[in-house]
């Protein structure tokens, strides 16, 4: 009787759908799914105007048996943007979807600037139980965590404006059925860790100053460095705090059950009775245990697990941007061999290769300055891309730690009352 | 060396056994104790009205083994076989802070220094509270001396708390091992002996009967209590581990980082509701396993007086059968009786007071722990109240 109060109390963070089932279809109003989620976004254009765009994912189900079986999520947008044919719609997307979308977007925008959102990690050993059929809680929870993965990731997406103007992403929202994604092989979790990684070291290596930017850039790599390590460690330290709040959970449980015990063979009547009192009170304990141990995971928890993968995509964005400047020092150093070789035609006085000579020279100029121009392009987007994402970032952990401190508050009320109701038991003592 | 000096927080912990202390003609304290290694040593200090003792305040120091000593000269004297032996201390545990102090020492060049001052400062609150627990456990014992009308005559008790020279009982460690091991046999033998025992008297049926099963029944309560707060230490761990890596941070400009310490001021609150409900509940139930196992421990010493009272009749018998030593086996038969009658009888007083303190005792116990439970509680609520107001208000 009390878990439906502890959910609808928890209010606007926790969703009251995570008890689905995995093969359950549940019929729901399209609005309702949106009053649930604190993460609005209400976005301007660059023109000023304001605009609505909520996205959430839902009602997982699992599609299919045995191991090709996988889990099919409902993305539902909300919006009054006019570029969407629709102001409500939904679409069923697999979590290979959502991994093509990272590669589509991916492959057109990093060589832009732009810091890409890294997607939710592949976990083999966590689809493997949902795809045998275990229906425990474990499986329940792991899809859940999955569906509030892919949300977050999707509701990082559309915030970023030039993300947002992708026609693959409004693809992505409104069609009904996306082609299948093929070769997402190279995204499971260790793999992109490799890949930014390797990127981290291609930066760290390189000697040449480009520019008077480039201490800007540097300093901004360590702080970001930095903070990836700061990030990992809270998150350890968290995980820990969520571990042992599940072991308290069953401790306090296994404890409610020895003092109902000892109540029971107490053989002082009124003392029996504060006993199996205390033995609720310790029951409703855990209860609350459980709740914060929840909140602990998906608002404290994932928060950090998010914010190191994407350090790691700016890491990567500035890999990127690295990747621009090095085709322009390779395109310089070709232009100045084309240079050197027109004037040993020149010397050696063969003045019809001097033509081909002097053709090279302008191709390469052309391209010295058209990749000069994209180097000085790709600067400015990272450039705006961090401010916008330290901006961003700062608002999420706000309004993360204010959620995580309102689930302690919670649970501390709780707490006040369950003892306030015990208090006249153990005061009746006689 | 670490010493603990009166404070009013001990007041607040004495609520494992009541009604003690209240005479003025005798009060034992331990208002101070020492700590050096392994040993710890208890100032024991003595009020007194009472014409048996030299002086009308004096004090002592006397280490663990000393009350051990104490305890068992107790239980070995036959006048007292009729009563409730107050259980004696358990040894000082400090393998806990010990072995935290271990793994600080080893992971302090993996450290920041704030990290290494927060986890130290940690470390001696933990050492302290072992050590206040210690001294507490000491104190309640000598005062359920004081209080019983019976062994606070002790010759050997006055002993203990006058003689201001050692008490030399080093060499018992020998003996006191042999005696561990015999008691621990005798132990299982008891629950045999009083199960196997033809009762006539329906008050001793029923003790038994209670006994035995809230004896296993407490005891069980009592680890689980001990897990679940440990657990909870485990958490305020946690918290301490978050807070000193956001402390850690350099130049930060994430002004939310620097909030998020408010989380873990919280980490020291649910410290002390850990070590609260610690004190609390888990030392009653602690301290009332012994005293359960000291009343067994009377029951098993009336069955043995009722298994010899039975032997010596049928000694009796057997002597007027053969008509050889009568006289004896009716003199034995007599003091068997009268052994059996005076434990009964003192027994059974002993046994209803005893039921009266534990109820007591327990009651204000669970009163005490609600209200700590409540005061933290609410403190939390205001803290936290005040953190999101902050955040929210930038």
């Amino acid at each position: 009787p009390d878990e439906g109060d502890i959910f609808s109390e928890e209010g606007s963070y926790v969703r009251s759908d995570v008890h689905h089932t995995t093969n359950g279809l549940h019929s729901d109003e399209e609005l309702d799914l949106f009053t649930g989620i604190s993460l609005h976004r209400c976005t301007m254009t660059q023109s000023g105007d304001q605009f609505e765009l909520n996205i959430a994912v839902t009602n997982p189900e699992k599609i299919g048996d045995g191991m090709n079986a996988y889990m099919s999520y409902k993305v539902s947008t909300q919006t009054t943007l006019p570029m969407f044919l629709n102001k409500m719609f939904s679409v069923r997307r697999r979590f290979s979807d959502f991994l093509g979308l990272y590669e589509t977007i991916s492959a057109k925008h990093s060589l832009l600037g732009c810091i890409i959102p890294p997607p939710p990690q592949k976990s083999v050993v966590g689809m493997t139980k949902v795809k045998v059929g275990k229906e425990d809680s474990s499986s329940a929870e792991f899809v859940e965590k999955r569906r509030a993965a892919l949300e977050r990731y999707l509701q990082r997406v559309v915030a970023h404006p030039s993300l947002l103007q992708d026609p693959d992403v409004r693809e992505f929202l409104e069609r009904d059925e996306l082609p299948r994604a093929v070769n997402t092989q190279a995204l499971s979790g260790p793999g992109l860790l490799k890949m930014i990684n390797r990127a981290s070291d291609a930066v760290n290596k390189m000697t040449i100053k480009m520019n008077e930017s480039d201490n800007w850039f540097e300093s901004k790599l360590q702080e970001v460095e930095n903070e990836e390590q700061l990030l990992r460690r809270l998150h350890a330290a968290v995980d820990s705090l969520v571990n042992h709040r599940k072991e308290l959970c069953s401790n306090t449980v296994v404890f409610s059950k020895s003092v109902a015990m000892l109540g029971s063979v107490e053989e002082n009547s009124a003392l029996s009775r504060a006993l199996s009192q205390l033995a609720e009170v310790e029951d409703k304990m855990e209860q609350l245990h459980q709740q914060q141990a929840f909140s602990d995971f998906f608002i404290l928890a994932e928060l950090l697990a998010d914010y190191v993968r994407l350090l790691g995509a700016v890491r990567y964005c500035f890999e990127q941007r690295m990747k621009v400047w090095q085709r322009l020092q390779e395109a310089q150093s070709t232009l100045q061999k084309k240079r050197e070789a027109e004037a040993k035609l020149l010397w050696a006085n063969k003045p019809e290769k001097l033509q081909q000579a002097k053709d090279d020279i302008n191709e390469w100029e052309s391209k010295v300055s058209q990749y000069e121009r994209d180097f000085e392009r790709v600067t400015c987007t990272v450039r705006k891309e961090v401010l916008r994402f330290e901006k961003e970032k700062a608002r999420d952990f706000k309004q993360h730690i204010v959620k995580y401190l309102e689930s302690l508050l919670h649970t501390q009320h709780r707490l006040v009352k369950c003892w306030e109701a015990f208090l006249p038991e153990a005061k009746a003592i006689a | 060396m670490t010493s603990i000096s009166e404070d009013s927080d001990k007041e607040k912990v004495r609520s494992v056994s009541v009604d003690l202390n209240n005479d003025a003609s005798l009060v034992i304290d331990i208002p101070d104790a020492l700590c050096e290694r392994d040993k710890v040593k208890f100032t024991v200090h003595t009020k007194t009205t009472l014409s048996s003792f030299q002086k009308p305040e004096f004090s002592v120091p006397r280490q663990h083994e000393e009350f051990i000593w104490l305890h068992d000269t107790i239980v070995e004297t036959e006048e007292y076989a009729g009563l409730i032996i107050p259980p004696a201390p358990p040894k000082p545990d400090f393998e806990g802070p010990r072995e935290k102090m271990h793994k600080l020492g080893e992971g302090e060049s993996s450290m920041t220094k704030e990290e290494y001052a927060k986890m130290k400062q940690e470390l001696e609150a933990e050492y302290l509270a072992v050590f206040k627990k210690t001294v507490q456990v000491h104190e309640v014992f000598l005062q359920r001396l004081s209080s019983h009308p019976i062994f606070r005559k002790d010759r050997n008790f006055q002993i203990f708390l006058e003689y201001d020279q050692d008490l030399s009982v080093r060499r018992k460690n020998a003996k006191e091992m042999f005696g561990g091991f015999f008691k621990n046999m005798v132990k299982s033998a008891d629950e045999v002996l009083i199960s196997g025992v033809k009762e006539v008297d329906e008050f001793f049926e029923q003790e038994k009967t209670f006994l035995l099963d809230y004896s296993s029944k407490i005891k069980d309560a009592s680890a689980k209590a001990e897990k679940m707060t440990r657990s909870h230490k485990n958490v305020a761990d946690d918290y301490n581990h978050i807070s000193g890596a956001l402390n850690s941070t350099a130049a930060d400009n994430n002004t939310a980082f620097k909030k998020t310490i408010s989380v873990c001021v919280l980490q020291k609150l649910e410290d002390r509701v850990a070590s609260d409900q610690e004190l609390k509940l888990t030392e009653l139930l602690r301290y009332y396993t012994r005293d359960i196992q000291a009343a067994k421990d009377l029951l098993y010493r009336r069955a043995r007086a009722l298994a010899d009272n039975e032997n010596s009749n049928k000694a009796l018998d057997k002597a007027r059968l053969k008509g050889k030593d009568i006289a004896q086996a009716e003199e034995n038969q007599k003091q068997c009786l009268q052994k059996f009658d005076k434990l009964s009888e003192s027994g059974k007083k002993e046994l209803t007071s005893f039921k009266a303190r534990r109820v007591v005792a327990f009651r204000k116990n669970l009163i005490e722990m609600t209200e700590l439970e409540i005061k933290h509680a609410k403190n939390s609520v205001s803290l936290l109240q005040g953190s999101i107001e902050i955040l929210n208000s930038n």
